[in-house]
């Protein structure tokens, strides 16, 4: 049956609203503020038959949303038609259409009339899942079992009835098996409501109807993601980059990407990347695919969350690779790589149409854990990601301490913070001179820094860009890079991989500090209008030395800007 | 002094309600509004309606003098004083972005980095103070401050929510040396836990107070020059009215004041009317807002967001905006489906049928080209006619071709679509909330809800649409009905089972005897008086509170009363609760409302009514479901209480325009509202 355009119009807004509340449902019950607070889950409906993402929730975080239909068919594939209305699946099997261990996944068929309609997916970030790291984040680990418990495919509701065996396990596997079972029921919760609003929402239009408008939404989403292709010139760019390391080997791990645009067809080939990784820095081909999905969708902002985006994309993946992880390469530090992987994508888009091109973000997200014993002997675990810059973009200077581009994630209150663990921040301030310079300044990373009120504690971190900052584009410099250091009985240390650190040893009132990078610059700083350049020092966010030497910009007394001075040395450039 | 009068000061109109209590008369009146200066159009337009200002008791004002400084960033020049190390908290937020997707967003505080000195002083998170503030140093910082120019001071420490020592200290010493009343204390502002957000809300106060207050003195001025001694009350964002003093201290409740009196005054109407439950729809020319009124009582939202980072914490009436509005223009994406907004062609150009230059198609051209408006009686008065020729063009150029459709049809699309993304926003705050459609009633206001209310009410499935007799002035006449109401919260941030309950009932109690203390300062005659006693609770573990409201006995709260409220509310909200978790009281809140006269509205009922068929102006062509119908075209004033009209049919008044729908009844309620159903 084909579908009138404003039919399908309203559908898809009715769907999307569905998948949304399903997320604000979860937001608000979740125990855990990596879900509550920094939004790290997400929700969305998908294709009886091939599981396809059909709609996904606008305020998730954006990896998943490519990335969920791989669970859904990992799901299909373990079931083997054993599927009955009134089953829940669950499992965080990376390698089965997974991410990392952290991020357990719910996957509920919807059934009408005694037939499979289609699928609902919950995916969300749970706060300690095992292995030898509180909160998962292991820098050290070398094969996935070290990382957390995996789980496959199993299902949590029979027909209906939960299977608290699988509850039972669960909740014996986590250092904080409260915040688990909270979670969990905020997901489940979710689900329900999904059901619930698509049972509602077949009873309005018909089921026939909503087969069609799944089937045109598809196709519209290929449509204007060729309409968007087909806009960029053609030709053959190449952009590399590179991690610090895999925290196991000290040695750089290249991401490459060979890109063509033909047309309205998009080739993106990763061949010359390196190959898998000992340490935790690999990620699987899902992974992969919705990275890529995630930096496409960030270029071409119009395309909707829908398989049909990457019908007129192929993407090459060296088999075995570091974007192609096989079981039991260990997977906890995915969200570097893939933040290496989008950050390609975007250099290579500048070299090809660089006033579409916005520059690498800060390109971390350096998850810190600071963990040890309550006087009544309970452990507490504080586990967070800090922000950094955004790059800069030909329409203006990057966003200040922003969140990461795979996440919508909102940090938590420092005052939130120091009324649930024994830490005491002592600053939490942007950091000058991190913003890559160029005509459109990387906006700055940030500076946290915190002393610890307990006896003792032990603190971990899983950072990048620590050797390798954010690089520019168009002409534009790099930001400032990663550095983090811990205080110590004789004085600060520095991690030997630079921002990869685990079993840190923190006394009382002893400090960490993280200094985060800002955004790549875009465009030649040499040509930014000077009166900028005046006002970032007199507000401290660029250095007077800067504004000299890089930006070539020169000052008077008063901080103004001398015009004749700034001439000739941005003349002898 | 008998006379009781609303104004609602818009971008291009001042609305006022003059309601004479003891000759239990009501007047309404619109005068351009003055630019610039407010309060010549408010003063001059009283003058109109009741020239013997010394016969006015009250006068009630919604403004927007805060919204607009806030939107437009023209507040005062502002500095801050705060902990060291955290002089940037206002700059970074929360470490969002303005838009998911993209990564092209920026932002400016409204306070410049260089305005924002730091002290040394720190008080911990459990309330102790590590290092003690030296007023001499906060008295230095405030006078650099003040040298750099700065009107406006906000001082803010961290952790001042457990323990304001620190802060009173800094704040007294600011004060001393500050050149006038413009020191803002986060604290008195907001004492809930949340750095940024308690920082961003004390420093729009800072930021508003300057310019809030010399325009409400202007006003008070004029108002006493004219001869005026009654009383000024100030229409606040969470619905309640506050005195002219409390809102010179805390011009940041008037954020939302005029949206916020529109909704008391449609709760004012619809009780009376009947109906306890009805969702609000505002439609201007960009945006369609929604509120939504339950059981009598709108809802209150914690915080809202004016602009990206630009966040208020504090209780406000909950409105929930999305772009589309009669100007929203319709286009078709790279895939070819068409979409309506969120880009709108305003009021300026406005749309294709205004003739004013725009060549896109907006939601008020479909509307015209349906003839469902009037090209002849434009409302507003700001226009002879509108150019239908044009606005069907323009359809048929960027909608009808492409999609092979009739200029009709591309237009009914049009339409369908723009009430599909309305009836979206109000699915958003009912049936997402929990509410049951069925038992609500739509309630457009503003010029352009109602030839849209049939159409939300069937998409919706709503159980009747209620529109006002005078929707147009809303929002003035939510003023005269406004209860004076006072907020207050507290961060307690302590488990139910190490909390003294007794001490935590003392401090709110005492909470609500100072508020009541406000309402007794104000020196209105209330007709009651009310206390509201609620708690933010969570699980152990959680981070998102759950809004407790619980009944505060006479011998104090108890435990296990705690407990029993919190689980009601919870399985209210998520539909279970949860067995042997900790449970953590967060916040307690209290409200002190001060119950002013409600309306009669029977004021409002057609004196001289008159039967249907009288009122029938002629027929008009109205394109409705794939077919021109003739619809009859009636004067919605003329009506008689009582009389019913049939869909298809068109009321016009000089305000708005009505569409009765096929297969929908209109009938005149006994107060003159209009009360649309399916019909039986």
């Amino acid at each position: 049956m084909s579908l009138d355009p404003v039919t399908l119009a309203i559908l898809k807004g009715r769907l999307e609203q569905i998948a949304d509340e399903m997320d604000a449902t979860l937001f608000r019950a979740a125990f855990n503020p990596i879900i509550a607070e920094a939004h790290d889950a997400s929700h969305g409906i998908y294709d009886a038959a091939t599981g396809d993402t059909l709609v996904q929730g606008k305020s998730g975080l954006p990896i998943f949303v490519g990335v969920m239909a791989f669970g859904v068919r990992a799901v299909m594939a373990r079931a083997k038609g054993r599927i009955s209305d009134g089953d829940v699946w669950i499992f965080n099997d990376p390698f089965a259409g997974g991410t990392h261990l952290s991020d357990f996944r719910l996957v509920r068929p919807v059934f009408h009339d005694g037939e499979l309609f289609c699928w609902l997916a919950s995916v969300g970030h749970w706060h300690d899942v095992g292995g030898n790291v509180p909160g998962n984040y292991n820098p050290v680990a070398t094969e996935i079992l070290q990382e957390g418990m995996l789980i496959p495919p199993v299902r949590l509701f029979h027909r209906g009835e939960l299977v608290q065996d699988v509850v039972d396990i669960l909740s014996a596997n986590s250092r904080l098996p409260l915040s688990l079972y909270g979670d969990l029921q905020g997901q489940i919760g979710a689900l329900d409501l999904g059901v619930r609003r698509i049972g509602a929402l077949i009873a309005e239009y018909g089921a026939d109807t909503l087969r069609a408008a799944f089937a045109a939404l598809k196709e519209r989403a290929a449509t204007m993601m060729r309409a968007q292709i087909a806009g960029l010139p053609d030709g053959s760019v190449s952009a590399d980059d590179l991690l610090d390391n895999d925290g196991i080997v000290d040695e750089p791990l290249r991401i490459a990407l060979d890109m063509t645009v033909a047309g309205d067809r998009l080739v993106l080939d990763f061949s010359r990347s390196a190959p898998a990784a000992q340490g935790p820095v690999n990620i699987s081909r899902a992974t992969t695919i919705a990275a890529c999905y995630v930096a496409l969708k960030h270029v071409f902002v119009e395309v909707p969350a829908n398989a049909g985006v990457l019908e007129p994309v192929e993407i090459r993946i060296p088999d075995g690779s570091i974007l192609d992880a096989r079981n039991p390469r260990p997977v906890g530090g995915y969200t570097e790589t893939i933040l290496r992987l989008i950050d390609v994508i975007f250099q290579a888009v500048a070299r090809i149409a660089p006033e579409r091109a916005v520059a690498p973000a800060y390109g971390t997200i350096n998850a810190l854990s600071v963990t040890g014993r309550r006087e009544g002997g309970g452990r507490w675990v504080m586990f967070s990601f800090f922000g950094g810059g955004h790059g800069g973009h030909a329409g203006g200077d990057g966003l200040s301490h922003g969140n990461a581009p795979i996440s919508t994630a909102t940090i938590p209150p420092l005052e939130i913070l120091e009324a649930a663990y024994p830490v005491r921040f002592t600053q939490w301030a942007l950091r000058p001179d991190s913003g890559g310079p160029g005509e459109h300044r990387g906006g700055l990373g940030a500076i946290y820094e915190l002393a610890l009120m307990a006896e003792e504690a032990e603190a971990f971190l899983f950072g990048e860009r620590g050797r390798h900052p954010p690089p520019g584009v168009a002409g534009g410099l790099p930001a400032a890079p990663n550095r983090f250091a811990w205080e110590g009985a004789t004085g600060w240390n520095a991690p030997p991989m630079t921002s990869k650190m685990t079993g840190i040893r923190l006394r009382r009132d002893q400090k960490l500090r993280l200094e985060t990078p800002g955004g790549g610059g875009h465009g030649d700083p040499a040509r930014r209008d000077p009166a900028a350049v005046a006002r970032d020092v007199a507000q401290g966010y660029v250095s007077a030395r800067a504004a000299r030497e890089v930006y070539r910009v020169a000052l008077d007394a008063d901080g103004r800007v001398d015009e004749a001075a700034t001439a000739r040395l941005r003349g002898a450039a | 002094m008998s006379l009781v009068i609303g104004v609602d000061v818009g971008g291009t109109f001042t609305d006022i309600v003059v309601l004479d209590e003891a000759a239990g008369t009501v007047r309404t009146l619109k005068v351009p509004s003055t630019r610039g200066d407010q309060s010549v159009g408010f003063v001059e337009g009283i003058s109109r309606a009741a020239p013997d200002f010394a016969a006015i008791a009250t006068v009630v004002h919604g403004t927007t003098v805060g919204t607009n400084a806030l939107l437009e960033r023209k507040g005062a020049h502002t500095g801050i004083i705060t902990t060291e190390g955290f002089r940037d908290v206002l700059e970074m937020r929360r470490r969002d972005r303005p838009a998911t997707w993209g990564l092209r967003g920026s932002f400016t505080p409204v306070v410049a980095r260089t305005d924002r000195i730091e002290t040394a002083e720190r008080t911990l998170a459990d309330g102790r103070i590590l290092v003690p503030v030296d007023p001499a140093a906060v008295a230095g910082a405030a006078r650099r401050l003040a040298a750099a120019g700065c009107e406006a001071l906000c001082v803010f420490f961290i952790n001042g929510h457990a323990n304001d020592a620190n802060e009173a200290q800094a704040v007294a010493a600011a004060r001393a040396v500050w050149p006038n009343p413009y020191v803002t204390a986060a604290t008195e502002i907001l004492p809930e836990i949340r750095e940024f957000e308690r920082l961003s809300t004390a420093t729009l106060n800072a930021y508003l107070q300057p310019v809030v207050a010399a325009y409400l003195d202007r006003l008070d001025q004029r108002l006493t020059g004219r001869g005026f001694a009654g009383k000024l009350l100030i229409v606040q964002s969470n619905g309640g009215v506050m005195g002219v003093d409390a809102a010179r201290r805390q011009p940041v409740r008037t954020a939302l004041s005029g949206p916020a009196a529109g909704v008391i005054a449609a709760r004012g109407i619809a009780l009376a009317a009947g109906f306890p439950n009805i969702i609000t729809c505002d439609m201007g020319g960009t945006s369609f807002d929604v509120s939504l009124v339950a059981d009598g009582e709108p809802a209150l939202a914690a915080q809202t967001e004016i602009d990206f980072g630009m966040v208020i914490r504090l209780p406000m009436i909950e409105i929930t905006t999305i772009g589309a509005g009669g100007g929203s223009i319709a286009w078709l994406d790279a895939s070819g489906l068409l979409q309506v907004g969120p880009e709108s062609a305003g009021s300026d150009p406005g749309p294709v049928c205004y003739g004013l230059g725009n060549d896109r198609p907006t939601v008020t051209d479909a509307n015209v080209v349906l003839g469902r408006i009037n090209p002849d009686r434009p409302i507003g008065g700001k226009l002879a006619r509108l150019d239908v020729a044009a606005a069907r063009a323009a359809i048929a150029a960027h909608i009808a071709a492409p999609l092979g459709l009739s200029v009709e049809d591309a237009a009914e699309a049009i339409l369908k679509l723009a009430n599909a993304r309305m009836a979206g926003a109000i699915r958003l705050v009912s049936i997402e909330r929990g509410h049951d459609p069925a038992r609500f009633a739509a309630m457009p206001f503003g010029g352009g809800g109602a030839l849209h209310a049939g159409a939300l009410m069937r998409e919706v499935g709503l159980g009747a649409a209620l529109v006002p007799r005078f929707p147009g002035v809303t929002s003035a006449l939510g003023c005269v009905v406004a209860d004076m109401r006072h907020d207050r919260v507290r961060t307690v941030n302590r488990l139910l089972s190490e909390l003294d309950p007794a001490a935590l009932s003392a401090e709110m109690v005492a909470t609500a005897d100072e508020l009541e203390g406000e309402l007794d300062h104000a020196g209105v005659a209330f007709t009651g008086r009310e206390r509201i006693y609620e708690l933010d609770m969570l699980y152990l573990g959680q981070t998102h509170t759950v809004r407790v409201p619980v009944v505060m006995p006479e011998g104090g709260l108890t435990r296990e009363g705690i407990a029993t409220a919190f689980a009601a509310a919870y399985r209210a909200a998520f539909g279970r609760v949860l067995d042997d978790i900790p449970v953590r009281v967060m916040n307690h809140r209290v409200a002190v409302v001060g119950r002013r006269p409600g309306l009669d509205p029977r004021l409002f009922a057609p004196a001289d009514g008159r039967p249907a068929a009288e009122c029938r102006l002629g027929t008009r062509r109205v394109y409705a479901e794939g077919s021109w119908v003739e619809a009859g075209v009636y004067d919605r004033l003329a009506l008689a209480v009582g009389e019913e009209i049939v869909g298809p049919a068109v009321l016009e008044q000089p305000d708005t325009t009505i569409f009765v729908d096929s297969g929908l009844t209109a009938r005149v309620d006994p107060f003159g509202n209009l009360v649309m159903r399916e019909e039986a």
